[in-house]
């Protein structure tokens, strides 16, 4: 049941969970883990659509997500190594990953188009789902200013990347 | 022999002088090289001033790889992260510039 969410259903009970189960904001070494998985869980689907598809389109959008969330979770570590933080797994990465590794084997049992599809129907529906989680609560709680900064940049990243899924997904169709 | 030097003296001076005209006249409209800048998802502000013949860089300071591609398909710049690139632009109008990989991501560049 809980798996027919859907990835992107997750997140959006999962983030605000995070947040009320405590009755406090996520603490920097939260955002951070959060952020850098769902930057991780991207770059997975991406690699996984390199594997399957054939798709030329679709091909140059995976390659584009795998670039630019390696590069962002780089600088993502070397921002906590700078600060001497440890990323601190938590409730919402971990429903995060779970719900990832169920579409994830949903996905491979799909081929040619019908994997297209729905590859990049989900990236168009995670993309949304992580961009409103950044700009509600991973955002406006993170404490330091550069992890704060580094968060923003992934906003607009998200952003860019949801508008590139919707045009492709409209190609597909 | 000392002739000779002569006259390859002269010739040198002439050319010489034809480099310095040339020099001079081509001070007054002398082409030149606008910087943008690219960092946060963005491009930065478009250079004012842009001639025909003028130089475009742009300067990818992002960690992400970027295009700076013109819509009409004059130029087409992929810069690695940390790299830049250039081009010199051929004709005066708008350019609509954009980057393939980020679409949002858009600069309209006038050139006169």
């Amino acid at each position: 049941m809980f798996n027919r969410l859907g990835l992107a259903a997750a997140l959006a009970i999962a983030v605000p969970a995070v947040v009320s189960a405590r009755a406090q904001k996520p603490t920097d070494p939260q955002i951070a883990h959060i952020a850098y998985t769902a930057g991780a869980i991207d770059v997975a689907a991406g690699e996984q659509a390199l594997n399957k598809s054939q798709n030329p389109d679709v091909r140059a959008f995976a390659e584009e997500m795998v670039r630019d969330h390696k590069a962002v979770n780089d600088q993502a570590l070397a921002l906590v190594k700078k600060l001497g933080v440890t990323p601190q797994d938590n409730p919402t990465s971990q429903a995060l990953t779970r719900q990832a590794e169920a579409k994830r084997a949903e996905l491979a049992r799909l081929s040619g188009p019908a994997f297209d599809k729905a590859y990049v129907a989900n990236e168009v529906a995670y993309h949304k789902t992580v961009n409103g989680a950044l700009a509600g609560t991973l955002i406006p709680d993170a404490s330091n200013a550069e992890l704060k900064s580094l968060l923003q940049t992934g906003l607009k990243l998200f952003q860019e990347h949801e508008m590139h899924a919707e045009h492709l997904s409209g190609e597909l169709k | 022999m000392s002739a000779r030097r002569g006259f390859g003296f002269a010739r040198l001076l002439i050319a010489a002088g034809w480099v310095t005209v040339a020099a001079v006249s081509s001070a007054a409209t002398a082409p030149k090289v606008h910087t943008v800048v690219i960092a946060d998802m963005a491009f930065g502000p478009a250079p004012a001033d842009v001639h025909v013949g003028d130089t475009v860089r742009y300067v990818n300071k992002d960690m992400f790889r970027h295009t700076a591609t013109a819509r009409d398909g004059s130029f087409d710049l992929d810069m690695q992260p940390k790299t830049s690139a250039e081009t010199v632009v051929k004709k005066a109008g708008t350019i609509n510039v954009y980057c393939r990989f980020h679409p949002g991501m858009k600069q309209a560049l006038t050139v006169k």
